[in-house]
């Protein structure tokens, strides 16, 4: 019995504020505006047996999905966003990989405080962090001011407001989540693999790409993919630092819900994302059983 | 010894400087006397006065920590049981519904969340306000609290617990006695997790909110979209300087009560 509320506690509020609600999206998206306005519980009529789940079935249509495909803002805006983030991953790993590998290099005892200052901004809130760089990037901002007072430019550049600051901010807020596993793949590193390699006749940069780099492999992996994955449904970041170019489809969801008032559309926009996101799930869920079995 | 590199330094300084420039100028000119945040015109605290004096943001910063407080408080029940589920539990029908539950809102979309929310809140007919932030904080920071316990669950020895058994406490009182106090330090780190979550969320407390209940976020998200201010500024460099404070107390306290353990465990052995 206590076994039973035991499970029963948490199943329940799950099942009540996650698969509930994820399920309502599903059905808003298959329905006419018109009926997605409230109520629109009470549809399913199961009292009326068959024939209710009949007219229930017979409700559901795909003419959300079907305006989705047809106005091009919003295929635009999906490859954009998966175009955002794969951009901003590549970059994150370029910044990350040389601060991890120099972490783990360092001497063991300065190793928990450089672990500290990675994870402090975690702490930190990701607003803030976002809005530091409005007034750095911005026209008058302190970066065009350095670059005019060194004589780089003349004109203040037009960072802030465009894709570029993007990039910037997402580099900026999701480094901790590339550095970390690639620090501690390369923590476990044994050193004396390198000496091997150096032995055996590699230069140091030979040694580096082919025993650092494949063992460190594990963790650019995850890293990539613990920033790929938010990136795309990302809303701060673009709403902030992005401008008028910038597309990504979970400013898009945002307006079409908060703006147009569509809820049926801005449910199917939903639901075609998470379509989206399931691929790079599964390949990350799959890769770190893999990683698991391996050290098992 | 092993000394840093040239290579290694230099990444180390740039990597460092990456991260913390931005917030190392933020509270910079937080103390500018000039309107204008990129021009330097003298030391002031002026911006932190006006901060204080502004109703909006102080109403909105206590809807902020009372949100935190409850949603975090009942989070740590809910995660702390959902993770003794899972490592606990053995098999039981809908277990793999029930993991994938948990796993699900990690990686779940933001805005998807909000929205979905939204909607049973509206369905429901459920007004809108702190009581339903505090639902939606529940639900996404519960999954984040049983990462946290029940990784700490899987790696704590069993026979403690069946020791406490056989020597006839009642389930639930091996578990307060003996489980408890042994996942303590992960069961508060998922406090401290879900509390900063609920603090620092925007899209979803947006979603959900209705027009009694501002949160910090939300005000600052609707300030900040008109440009850079010096009072967000000010009160940027507060929270950063509360977190900070936190982090390192805490790191403090952590190095203390290891330095006691051990203390503790040598006059154990002493005594012995």
């Amino acid at each position: 019995m206590r076994r039973f509320a035991l499970i029963a506690i948490p199943y329940l509020w799950l099942l009540a504020l996650f698969l509930v609600p994820f399920i309502i999206v599903l059905k808003i998206s298959l329905s006419d505006i018109a009926l997605a306005r409230p109520p629109y519980m009470p549809q399913l009529d199961l009292g009326a047996g068959w024939e209710g789940l009949k007219a229930f079935f017979s409700e559901l249509d795909f003419e959300n999905f079907v305006f989705l495909t047809t106005d091009d803002l919003y295929w635009k805006a999906y490859l954009s966003s998966l175009k955002i983030a794969a951009v901003s991953t590549l970059l994150t790993l370029c910044v990350g990989y040389p601060v991890a590998y120099a972490m783990a290099r360092a001497p063991e005892e300065w190793r928990p405080t450089l672990l500290m200052l990675v994870i402090l901004p975690f702490w930190t809130s990701f607003l803030i962090r976002v809005y530091s760089w409005m007034g750095i990037l911005s026209n008058e901002g302190v970066l065009n001011q350095l670059l005019m007072w060194l004589g780089v430019i003349d004109a203040p550049l037009q960072i802030m407001n465009t894709t570029t600051a993007v990039y910037i901010g997402v580099v900026y807020t999701y480094l901790p989540f590339m550095i970390l596993p690639i620090y501690s793949a390369l923590e476990k590193l044994d050193g004396a693999l390198l000496e091997a390699a150096e032995d055996l006749g590699c230069s140091r940069l030979e040694a580096f790409w082919l025993v650092t780099w494949p063992l460190s492999r594990n963790g650019i992996i995850a890293g990539c993919f613990l920033v790929f994955i938010p990136t795309i449904g990302e809303f701060v970041i673009p709403s902030l630092l992005g401008g008028s170019d910038t597309l990504m489809i979970g400013k898009v969801l945002w307006e079409e819900f908060f703006s147009n008032r569509d809820w049926p559309v801005a449910s199917a926009v939903a639901v075609v994302l998470l379509l989206i996101l399931i691929i790079p799930i599964v390949l990350f869920q799959r890769n770190e059983q893999k990683q698991r079995e391996a050290e098992g | 010894m092993r000394r840093f590199s040239w290579f290694n330094t230099v990444s180390l300084t740039l990597g460092f400087a990456f991260l913390y420039l931005p917030m190392v100028l933020l509270v910079f000119y937080s103390f500018n006397e000039s309107r204008l945040v990129t021009v330097w015109a003298g030391f002031s605290t002026k911006w932190y006065g006006e901060l204080f004096r502004d109703q909006a943001f102080l109403d909105a910063a206590w809807v902020t920590v009372k949100v935190a407080v409850f949603s975090s408080t009942l989070a740590t029940i809910l995660g702390t049981m959902a993770a003794y589920v899972l490592v606990r539990a053995g098999r039981f029908h809908g277990r793999t519904l029930f993991s994938g539950m948990i796993y699900a809102p990690l990686v779940m979309p933001e805005v998807i969340t909000g929205l979905s929310l939204l909607l049973l809140f509206i369905g429901i007919n459920l007004d809108r306000g702190v009581f339903t932030i505090v639902l939606a904080h529940t639900t996404f920071s519960m999954c984040y609290v049983s990462v946290v316990v029940s990784s700490r669950l899987t790696t704590f020895d069993r026979s403690l617990e069946e020791a406490a058994l056989d020597l006839g406490c009642s389930p639930f009182e091996a578990f307060r006695l003996v489980t408890l106090p042994i996942i303590a330090p992960a069961v508060i780190s998922g406090w401290l997790l879900a509390f900063t979550l609920s603090l620092d969320d925007l899209v979803i407390a947006s979603f959900t909110t209705g027009p009694s209940a501002t949160t910090l976020p939300i005000k600052i998200f609707s300030a900040v979209r008109l440009g850079v201010s010096p009072q967000i500024n000010a009160l940027s460099t507060l929270m950063i300087g509360i977190v900070t404070l936190g982090v390192i107390t805490a790191s403090i306290m952590s190095k203390r009560a290891a330095v006691a353990q051990r203390r503790d465990e040598q006059a154990a052995i002493r005594a012995d």
